[in-house]
């Protein structure tokens, strides 16, 4: 019973991680149509650079934890943005080129973060009580994963928050369903381009900076090794449906976690066949939209 | 090799960026010069013909290759750059004539380069004679590839889109995990596989036959050529180009895309194997990288870079990428980079951040890749189909 | 009369890079209905959608006097010109409230008039929109429109594939509209278009080939065959009993827009 526990709220840890980069990806395909491979990109740097300021301010403490997060959000969300100003928006329409630039600024990025940071891991401090644990029904819990699941849980909230109750919001809600009837409206839809980057980047800082935490460490490869699941997420969630990447993320990361314990260390594995499973019974995914 | 140009000068056959005409005319505007495939055809030969003597040759071209052409170094960089160019070509048929998509490429050059590796491990303490052994498991390697292909072609293009692209990449990911994870120690791991050289002919082992081995490349990369011709001018490639085009107007004139999109996929996919025995021979040895994501982006890249809308765009795409790739981390090292400020020499010692931007540059600017240059040349620069009033908007 | 609202000057349109819209030149007088008539696929719709540019398109469009052809749909849409699109495309995962709030571009949008105009859309203003009926789908596109005040107002087929009370019931929304804003008008149900229209201009093989008054063309059998192919079924079956040539078509929406004009 401990150990179903344990990989239950370690999975669910993990799957917080997930919806933080699957988040901004949805939304991104959803109104834009757009496969961001730079979302990882977006996370890494968050996490180097939240890492180096948060380290300078208070290293090892809540204090410098806090300042790195919000450092990473807003580097997300400042990189995101210009992404999508300079370099998404000139392709305007033309999907297939928007992600292979997103393709090459993955790829450079990455590179790039090598030269800088070194291809090594780096280990980061962290406040003392996220390196323990705290005994739950006979189960022994890392509490970082605590502080995952919170912190995506008020992600979670605050975007649907905006999206329900903002009128940026209702354009993107309305702009997933029918983009060219918003500027119809009279509504100039690619500002919310630029916002849905902004939001989905801010996500992903975050993450960036919560994966240095769940792994101990930021390295250059910290966002290409979560954006393949965060796709794999994205997919089975459905493109667009933000509830849909909260549920995958949740049984992408879970199931994940019961196959590398039960099964030998295949959750890689049964995570790719769940995927394929779900395209060809559900090929919209569990929550997307009729295609 | 021989009339990559045929097409590339009326019409570029099936650009999916440029589209200069409308595509259905395109492949009988090749009729225009009656000389023209000719000549072409045989300046091809003359080129191929170059090529085979340039291990006989002493040709150097410094900053371009490492040295002249006849050392085993520069051969062994021109085979690798051959038989990228093969797999780049292969990819392109997928993703340029049937707007196939896939993020997977790359698991079935790993098939090839571990099946074949494999399977001459399997089958060294048999006791059958030496060639026999090597043929039989190029054999047994080509078969493993065609099931692949046809298992994951079936299940992957029961959808489209996006979705045909994750299911690729699904596949992909799961084949990469695998080796991996060397089950029961088959391929190695992290460490690579490498070649058992016991059976395989003398003549294709040892830094001595390189260029028995640069051959053979040039072989493959001819030989996946001609198959891609052969496909393209038939009656399936003609099919699948007007599917990309317009799925729902073949769909009307009663022709089920599904399957030739399956025979393409399955072609492409063993001639990706093709490539992988080949590299798995050059190398002596596999390494797991060939069977990451990463890998088939790169291989998308080369496509890109080269030119989606030609066939001679994937080869000089696999060959400039290669080279520039070699070049570029020699660079790196050099002590003229060495000697620059951070800001400078940071970026600069990462060829990868060098090509990235490169390709970047050419999606936002050059829209045909390199291959497409001549016809821009040719035609004035098109104007980026992003409409005007946006940019002046924005 | 004073001065058009809008003119088309030479517009062509492209899909994908095929000609939709070839050459086209007419004009919007500043009050009434205007009917921009034609065969099925001769090009209506995308001339509609050529001019808010949601198509690529060339050509000269001036609106009140100002160009427009060059600038994105939505500056085109902010300079007052309201759309009811072909099929509607309200956007079904939203509200009543939201679909309409989000169309909302004045700083005083005119809810009396959509509540007085639409009280069934009203009274269920927090359904989704996309569990609505057809008919009541087409009156939440249409208040979209109405709710701002508008130079000039594209309507594209808003009756086709309603019931009769339908079809009644947006023309009658229809012409209270007309009294203030001017309106393009594509439309199939030659009833509906003799009740609104004062002007019509007819599109074949993608050209204009008659622009007029509306009586002249709809008083001349002629004419409505050729331009239109159709035979005016009001015109024979003016038995009033025969609730105008509609009836038939209820159950199959689909016939109900091709059975006039073939």
């Amino acid at each position: 019973m401990s150990t179903v526990l344990l990989l239950v709220i370690t999975g669910l840890g993990l799957g917080a991680l997930y919806f933080l980069v699957a988040s901004g990806l949805s939304l991104i395909y959803g109104l834009m149509g757009v496969l961001n491979f730079a979302h990882g990109s977006f996370l890494t740097i968050a996490a180097f650079i939240g890492w180096e300021v948060g380290r300078r301010v208070s290293d090892g403490t809540w204090w410098g934890l806090l300042v790195s997060a919000l450092v990473g959000m807003i580097v997300g969300a400042v990189v995101a943005a210009a992404t999508e100003y300079f370099l998404i928006r000139r392709l305007y329409e033309r999907h297939i080129e928007q992600a292979l630039i997103t393709v090459g600024l993955a790829l450079a990025t990455v590179a790039l973060f090598e030269g800088i940071w070194g291809t090594d891991p780096i280990y980061t401090a962290r406040p003392e009580w996220l390196t323990q644990t705290t005994e739950i029904l006979g189960a022994k819990i890392p509490n970082d994963r605590f502080l995952l699941i919170v912190c995506a849980a008020l992600v979670l909230g605050g975007i649907v928050l905006f999206l329900r109750k903002t009128r940026y919001g209702l354009i993107i809600r309305a702009g997933v369903e029918n983009r060219s009837m918003v500027t119809a409206l009279g509504i100039d839809v690619r500002r919310s381009f630029t916002l849905v980057f902004a939001i989905g980047g801010a996500a992903a800082g975050l993450g960036g900076v919560l994966a240095s935490v769940y792994y101990g460490y930021v390295s250059a490869h910290l966002g290409s090794v979560l954006l393949i699941f965060a796709f794999i997420v994205t997919v089975i969630g459905g493109l667009g449906s933000l509830t849909g990447a909260a549920i995958a993320s949740v049984l992408v990361a879970v199931l994940q976690q019961f196959a590398n314990f039960y099964l030998g260390g295949t959750g890689d594995l049964v995570v790719v066949i769940a995927l394929a499973a779900v395209l060809l019974v559900r090929p919209r995914g569990l929550m997307g939209k009729v295609a | 090799m021989n009339q990559q140009l045929t097409d590339s000068a009326p019409a570029s056959t099936g650009s999916a960026t440029e589209a200069p005409a409308p595509a259905p005319d395109g492949r009988a505007g090749g009729a225009t010069s009656g000389r023209r495939p000719l000549v072409l055809l045989i300046g091809g030969i003359a080129l191929v013909v170059v090529l085979a003597i340039l291990p006989l040759l002493a040709i150097e071209i410094p900053g371009v290759l490492p040295g002249p052409t006849y050392t085993p170094g520069t051969l062994q960089l021109l085979a690798y750059a051959m038989l990228i160019a093969a797999l780049a070509l292969s990819y392109r048929m997928m993703f340029g004539l049937a707007g196939l998509l896939s993020f997977g490429h790359a698991l079935f050059f790993a098939a090839g380069a571990y099946g074949l590796g494999m399977a001459l491990e399997y089958f060294a303490p048999v006791e059958w004679q030496s060639e026999l052994i090597f043929l039989a498991s190029i054999v047994v390697t080509l078969i493993f590839g065609i099931v692949l292909a046809a298992t994951v072609g079936s299940l992957a293009l029961r959808v489209t889109g996006i979705s045909f692209a994750m299911v690729t990449l699904a596949f992909a990911q799961a084949g990469s995990v695998l080796i991996r994870r060397n089950p029961g120690g088959a391929t190695g791991g992290d460490e690579g596989l490498s070649l058992d050289i016991a059976n395989v002919p003398d003549a294709l082992v040892g830094v001595l036959n390189t260029r028995n081995l640069y051959w053979l490349s040039l072989g493959i990369l001819v030989f996946v050529y001609l198959v891609v011709l052969w496909v393209e001018r038939s009656r399936a490639g003609h099919v699948a180009e007007a599917t990309r085009e317009n799925e729902l107007r073949v769909r009307v004139l009663g022709i089920r895309p599904y399957q030739v999109k399956f025979l393409i996929f399955i072609v492409a996919s063993t001639l990706a194997a093709i490539a992988g025995m080949g590299y798995l021979l050059l190398q002596s040895g596999a390494s797991p990288r060939v069977a990451t994501a990463d890998f088939t982006l790169t291989i998308l890249v080369i496509v890109v870079l080269g030119g989606v809308g030609y066939r001679w765009g994937a080869i000089v795409g696999g060959i400039v990428y290669t080279l520039l790739d070699q070049r570029l981390t020699a660079l790196a090292g050099s002590d003229f980079i060495a000697g620059l400020p951070a800001v400078l020499r940071v970026p600069l010692s990462e060829p990868l951040f060098i090509l990235g931007t490169l390709f970047i540059l050419v999606v936002l600017f050059l829209p045909g890749g390199i291959a497409g240059i001549p016809q821009r040349i040719r035609t004035g620069r098109k104007q980026h189909p992003v409409e005007s009033e946006e940019a002046a908007d924005a | 009369m004073s001065e058009p609202i809008l003119v088309v000057d030479g517009l062509n349109g492209r899909i994908a890079g095929q000609q939709v819209v070839e050459d086209i030149s007419f004009e919007v007088p500043a009050s009434g209905v205007t009917a921009l008539l034609g065969r099925n696929g001769v090009g209506k719709t995308s001339t509609i959608k050529s001019i808010l540019g949601l198509i690529d398109r060339t050509g000269a469009v001036h609106l009140g006097g100002e160009r427009i052809d060059r600038l994105p749909t939505h500056r085109i849409v902010q300079r007052g010109v309201g759309y009811v699109p072909e099929d509607r495309e309200i956007f079904g995962s939203l509200s009543v409230a939201e679909n309409l709030r989000l169309a909302e571009r004045d700083d005083r949008p005119r809810r009396e008039l959509i509540e007085r105009l639409f009280p069934d859309i009203h009274a269920r203003r927090a359904q989704r929109a996309g569990t609505l009926s057809g008919g009541q789908q087409q009156m939440v596109s249409l208040a979209r429109a109405l709710v701002n005040e508008n130079r000039l107002l594209l309507v594209d087929e808003p009756t086709k594939g309603l019931a009769p009370r339908i079809v009644d019931e947006v023309a009658a929304a229809l012409a209270e509209a007309a009294a203030t804003v001017p309106i393009l008008l594509v439309e199939q149900n030659l009833h509906v278009i003799r009740k609104l229209a004062e002007r019509v201009v007819v599109l074949s093989g993608g050209r204009v080939v008659f622009t007029g008054s509306a009586a002249d063309l709809l008083d001349d059998e002629a004419r409505i065959q050729r331009y239109l192919g159709v035979h005016d079924a009001t015109d024979d079956r003016a038995a009033p009993a025969h609730a105008p040539d509609h009836d038939a078509a209820t159950a199959i929406p689909v016939a109900d827009t091709t059975e006039e004009l073939r």
